[in-house]
Order: structure tokens, then C-alpha cells, then sequence
């Protein structure tokens, strides 16, 4: 699927570029954006560093058992094959924790552990397994608690309460989060 | 309560760092050593995610800046405003899945167009707040462990989107009108 996408955007960005005589962005385009994709890839090196060094204490000193523990009712519901002692539940809590609270580049850096941790227990290595379609799909609907940039945006531009759609994004968030648990549950048997 | 969390916000990558130290240590293991050896890791990782990034950010960057974004929001404006879905909004709720830095120009833009305190500021900030990009989320997590099919991830992403399009409006309307 993403095969098909990839193509589409490119082509049809081409087509559009050309008919409307704007050949020369697609040039721009390409270096910026691969520019781009670089540094923060670089930029990403140091904070994924960072986690990954707490994490592996935290591991080491048995404080990721624990939170995988004490957690695991609640992600058994969401991931019931994840085994109740796997390392896998700790960063899918932590990745959730730094999620809720906006904490970026550190959020990225511990899913991308989780991810590792799924993919240690899937069978077919090319292909998600049900956990990871799940994980990302809760993860891509967002269940941040307060949109730090946001408010800034609307402090900046001289609102009178900055902070009043906190309230709408969560009922908002709330309900893609559910509908995307949902939409995942009833997919998983037909992919 | 705001207050509260606005304060976490800021808090909580210290209290985790903390708590992490604090229990390393009263375990009595070697911190110093486990970190490093965790942390060279992190290179391995971002140089496997690279060229999934480079692929993402390439097609993202020629679909946005050759006008076919706009032109993917011209011929989607007639459905949209049978859905009550104010034509305002629609470039963001396209551009929210593909761009995070994208789709937060879009709000600023909106914001300082049409007043922070406006219906369309409001429902901006709303959306932009209840939803996540997804396309680069994908790559780059299937990527870092080389995952080629995502199966349902993509569909259940976008239906999970649309839905958080409906919901800002509906909560939007409902609270601020």
C-alpha cells in the first residue's frame, strides 16, 4: 500500500508541476526535502541515544519488569499477544507516558524501541503483526494532553484563553482513539 | 487542572530520568556502563530509519510544493461541504496526516487569518491537537525494523483521522456555539 502511495504522490506531483508550468519546485523539492530528512535523522541520532541508554538501565535494574507488571491488565486488553512479562509492555506504557505529555523526538525514540521489542516476537519479519498495526495505529491518533505548540500559536496571535481547546482535543483525540481500536480490531482478520 | 498538566508537560521527561536513576541505582548496577552500552544503539537505529525518511520526505515534498496538495483540496471541497465540514479547514485535515510542520503552518496561518478566538481558530487549534501525521510515522516505524507489509495499519490510521476531522467540528460546534 505504501508502494502505491509513494508512486502517486510523486507522479501526480510531477503532473500537477508540469501543468501548470512549475517544473522548477520539483527540483527544489528534492534537495530540500532529502536535506531535510538527513538532519533530522541526525538530530534524531542523539535523543534515540539518550532513551535507549535509560532504557537498557532501567532493564537492567528490573525497573521495566516491573512497570510491564504492573501495567499488563490493562495492555493485555489492547495487546492480548503480548505474553504478561515482555519487555514490550514497559515501552508501549512509557511511549504512551511521553505521548500524553508531548515529549516528541523522546516519544519517537521510545517507540521505536517498542517497535524492536514487537518485532523480536513476530513470526513473519516482513509483515506487521497484529500488536504493531495496533501500536502505531493508537499512536498515530494521538492522545496528547496538552498541545504545547498549539498554544503557543494561539498565545503568540493574542488570544484571550489560549488553552480553551484543550477541552475539544481531548474529546476530539478521545474519539479517533477509539474509533482507530475499533477500525484496527474489526481489520486485523481481514489483512 | 490545566495548570497542573501544563506543568507535567514540562516535568515529566525529568521525573522519568529521575525515577529511572533512582531505582538504577538503589538496585546497585553499573549505570554509567548500561547507558552507554544502550545509547550505541541509538546510532544503528537512525541510520536504518535514514533512507525510510529520505523515501517519505521526498514524496511528501514533491506533493506539496508542485500545487497537487491544493489541487487534492479543490476537488475534495464539494464533499466536504455536504459533510458541513467548513472549507476553511479542509487544506489542515489533508495536511495533517502528511506533515506535521505542514500542518502546523496551516494553523498559524488560519489562526492569524481569521483570530485565534474565531470559530475557524478554534477548530484549527482542535484539530490540529486531537490528530497525528501519519504517513511519516509509518515509514519510519516499520522501516526501523523492516517491516514491508502494514497490513490494516494505513486504513485503520485514516479511518481513526476522518474520524478525529468529524469529531473536532461536532465538539467544536457543540461547545463553542
Amino acid at each position: 500500500m505504501m508502494n502505491i502511495i509513494w508512486f502517486i504522490m510523486i507522479i501526480v506531483g510531477m503532473a500537477v508541476a508540469v501543468l501548470t508550468q512549475n517544473t522548477h519546485v520539483i527540483n527544489d523539492a528534492v534537495i530540500k526535502n532529502t536535506q531535510e530528512a538527513v538532519v533530522f535523522a541526525i538530530g534524531l541520532t542523539g535523543i534515540m541515544a539518550v532513551w535507549l541508554g535509560l532504557m537498557n538501565i532501567a532493564e537492567k535494574s528490573g525497573l521495566i519488569k516491573k512497570i510491564g507488571r504492573i501495567m499488563s491488565p490493562f495492555i493485555r486488553l489492547l495487546y492480548p499477544e503480548i505474553p504478561k512479562d515482555h519487555p514490550a509492555i514497559s515501552s508501549i506504557v512509557m511511549n504512551m507516558v511521553a505521548n500524553m505529555f508531548g515529549a516528541g523526538n523522546s516519544a519517537t525514540a521510545l517507540g521505536l524501541k517498542t517497535m524492536e521489542e514487537l518485532q523480536r516476537m513476530n513470526h513473519h519479519k516482513n509483515t506487521a503483526s497484529n500488536a504493531m498495526c495496533m501500536f502505531l495505529v493508537i499512536n498515530m491518533s494521538s492522545i496528547q494532553l496538552i498541545p504545547l505548540s498549539v498554544l503557543k500559536i494561539r498565545a503568540d496571535a493574542g488570544s484571550l484563553d489560549a488553552t480553551e481547546i484543550i477541552g475539544t482535543s481531548l474529546v476530539a483525540t478521545a474519539v479517533s482513539t477509539i474509533v482507530g481500536i475499533v477500525a484496527c480490531k474489526l481489520l486485523e482478520r481481514k489483512y | 487542572m490545566i495548570e497542573f498538566l501544563k506543568f507535567l508537560s514540562i516535568m515529566i521527561i525529568p521525573i522519568l530520568i529521575t525515577i529511572i536513576l533512582i531505582h538504577g541505582m538503589i538496585k546497585k548496577i553499573n549505570m554509567y556502563e548500561a547507558f552507554v552500552e544502550g545509547a550505541a544503539q541509538g546510532f544503528q537505529t537512525s541510520i536504518r530509519i535514514m533512507p525510510y525518511l529520505i523515501a517519505i520526505f521526498l514524496a511528501i515534498g514533491i506533493f506539496k510544493d508542485s500545487g497537487a496538495l491544493n489541487l487534492f483540496t479543490k476537488i475534495l471541497a464539494p464533499i466536504t461541504k455536504v459533510l458541513r465540514i467548513p472549507s476553511e479547514i479542509l487544506p489542515l485535515a489533508i495536511m495533517r496526516p502528511i506533515s506535521g510542520s505542514g500542518s502546523l503552518g496551516i494553523v498559524k496561518d488560519l489562526v492569524t487569518t481569521y483570530g485565534p478566538d474565531s470559530f475557524i481558530g478554534r477548530l484549527s487549534c482542535t484539530m490540529m491537537g486531537s490528530a497525528e501525521t501519519i504517513f511519516y510515522t509509518m515509514a519510519v516505524y516499520f522501516g526501523a525494523v523492516g517491516i514491508k507489509r502494514g497490513r490494516h495499519t494505513l486504513p485503520a490510521a485514516l479511518i481513526s483521522h476522518i474520524a478525529a476531522i468529524f469529531a473536532s467540528v461536532w465538539v467544536c460546534r457543540w461547545i463553542f456555539s
